[in-house]
């Protein structure tokens, strides 16, 4: 028998005026996988990730998510789908003029208007205690670092415990320990939801981290996807390229400086 | 040259689309009462220095020019009369919207452009609520309501400027200020005002929410569509003044009627 898939982007054409940035990808993730999707910036990672959220609508193919069919739903009734979706976006997109604590209970507020306030201030309390961020539900999330504010993004999409987990780079413009951090976060996040999960990155070890499965996303599809541990046999060479490019410190520090 | 042409009418169609969908979730979704209120405060009750001061001084200078310009004619008796109904039908409702444009309009042009750079109207939708019944529909209302209350409050500041400098400045008598306003004043005029006012308001805020929610390309990017958005806020207000001024007075007799049977 065959399983259906949590998510199922089917040959999914989307371009932007004469620039085709999606053409004809397939991709496949199974429930409470994890996926991620490697590929150079501005190759349409993030498009990619729009279209499953119902964002944007793909020009042609489709999109499941759950069996339901995202891309051909009246407006009104995708927002009842992505419901059980979330997505940790690449500037964390806190709304500015919440505090963190009103960011992180807007979800709740939103749909369950009546839950009371003592329920609702600890499951916020809750959620934020798990990305280790206590205490700063009356701070405003301009008065937080980038690697916080990322934490808090967290928080506010645990504590409505989405099905769907979709990580726009995470980890992106981050330092290398707070990079970690957030490495482990999503590994405990995964852990606690069970959720289906697809992460978008140029972050080879984080790649390596947080995934079950690895893609790589060249000229608007899926080149090549692998389960981890197969993925770096690949011979295709423009992942080679993005290989060699991701070498660790040590090779680095032997070949001295390239330009030299 | 073709393509811009393609973009600017798909935008004009997106455009009314928005008003469109604005109305019908307005009525079908109401949003919560706390964000009308906030809004309600933003764009009214932080809008009444500016709206004050510069409906004050304008009826100070109408007065004044009226009186000096008119004097030497034997018209004197007439200037509280010109300023009356120069600020109840055109000066009152054109320079709140235009004051309104300024404080309001740009600062919600921004502040959802903002938003749109930043993915926060994204992650609105990543959480299933919708920009518009959120951010656009409480502007909507708030400006609904309180545009036409700021243009009454800015014609009364310009009325009571306008008498000051008449009567305190050019010795005019009170009496010869205020006898001719009862019998002149009609409720066309009123009327007329305020329809001027609740289109303004539409134009407003819908125009600088479509402008903010379109923007793209980073802090250039919501600088960019500010200024758009105040420009064509300016020339539509202009432009569609002069169409609801002719319409307005062409159908000065069913409106009289219809105050006359009613009131």
């Amino acid at each position: 028998m065959v399983e259906t898939p949590m998510i199922k982007v089917s040959d999914v054409h989307k371009s932007y005026g004469k620039l085709e940035v999606l053409r004809g990808l397939n991709l496949e993730v199974k429930e409470g996988e994890t996926v991620v999707i490697l590929g150079r910036s501005g190759v349409g990672k993030s498009v990619l990730l729009r279209q499953i959220l119902g964002i944007e609508i793909p020009d042609s193919g489709y999109i499941e998510v759950g069996g339901q069919r995202i891309s051909s739903m009246r407006e009104g009734k995708r927002y009842e789908a992505v419901k059980s979706m979330g997505m940790l976006f690449q500037g964390s997109a806190l709304f500015d003029s919440l505090t963190v604590g009103e960011n992180i209970a807007f979800y709740l507020r939103q749909h369950n208007p009546t839950m009371e306030e003592p329920e609702l201030e600890e499951r916020v309390a809750e959620a934020l205690k798990m990305v280790g961020l206590e205490g700063v539900q009356p701070k405003m999330p301009s008065d937080l670092s980038g690697g916080m504010r990322k934490r808090a993004a967290l928080a506010r999409l645990i504590v409505y415990r989405p099905k769907v987990v979709l990580y726009d780079e995470p980890t992106t413009g981050l330092d290398p320990i707070t990079s970690g951090q957030i490495n482990d976060l999503i590994l405990n996040t995964q852990k606690e939801l069970k959720a289906t999960n697809i992460v978008v990155t140029h972050d080879i070890r984080s790649a390596l981290m947080v995934g079950d499965r690895l893609a790589f996303h060249h000229d608007g599809k899926i080149a090549h996807i692998a389960p981890k541990e197969e993925f770096f046999n690949s011979t295709d060479p423009e992942l080679r390229k993005f290989f060699e490019n991701a070498v660790v410190t040590e090779e680095l520090l032997k070949k001295g400086p390239s330009h030299a | 040259m073709l393509t811009k042409l393609v973009q600017l009418f798909s935008s004009i169609g997106d455009y009314f689309a928005l008003i469109f969908w604005v109305f019908w979730a307005a009525i079908t979704r109401p949003p919560k009462w706390s964000l009308i209120r906030d809004q309600m405060y933003e764009i009214g009750v932080l809008s009444l220095p500016v709206v004050a001061i510069t409906g004050f001084s304008t009826g100070m200078v109408l007065a004044a020019q009226a009186f000096f310009q008119l004097a030497d004619k034997g018209l004197a008796s007439a200037t509280g009369l010109m300023v009356t109904k120069a600020m109840m039908v055109e000066i009152g409702p054109v320079l709140t919207a235009f004051m309104i444009t300024g404080r309001v309009g740009a600062a919600m042009t921004a502040e959802l452009g903002t938003m749109r750079v930043t993915e926060q109207i994204d992650a609105l939708r990543s959480m299933a609520v919708s920009p518009l019944s959120y951010l656009v529909v409480p502007r909507f209302i708030s400006g609904l309501v309180m545009v036409p209350l700021l243009t009454v409050f800015s014609c009364l500041m310009g009325i009571i400027g306008g008498y000051l400098i008449a009567v305190y400045y050019y010795g005019m008598p009170s009496t010869s200020f205020l006898d001719p306003l009862p019998n002149n004043i009609s409720a066309f005029d009123f009327f007329s005002g305020l329809a001027k006012s609740v289109v303004f308001g539409i134009i407003i805020i819908t125009i600088s929410c479509y402008m903010g929610m379109k923007t793209k390309g980073g802090a250039a990017g919501v600088g960019r569509s500010t200024t758009t958005s105040v420009v064509i806020c300016y020339s539509i207000i202009l432009i569609s003044n002069f169409f609801l001024t002719v319409a307005l007075n062409s159908s000065y007799e069913y409106i009289q009627n219809f105050f006359n049977r009613w009131f």
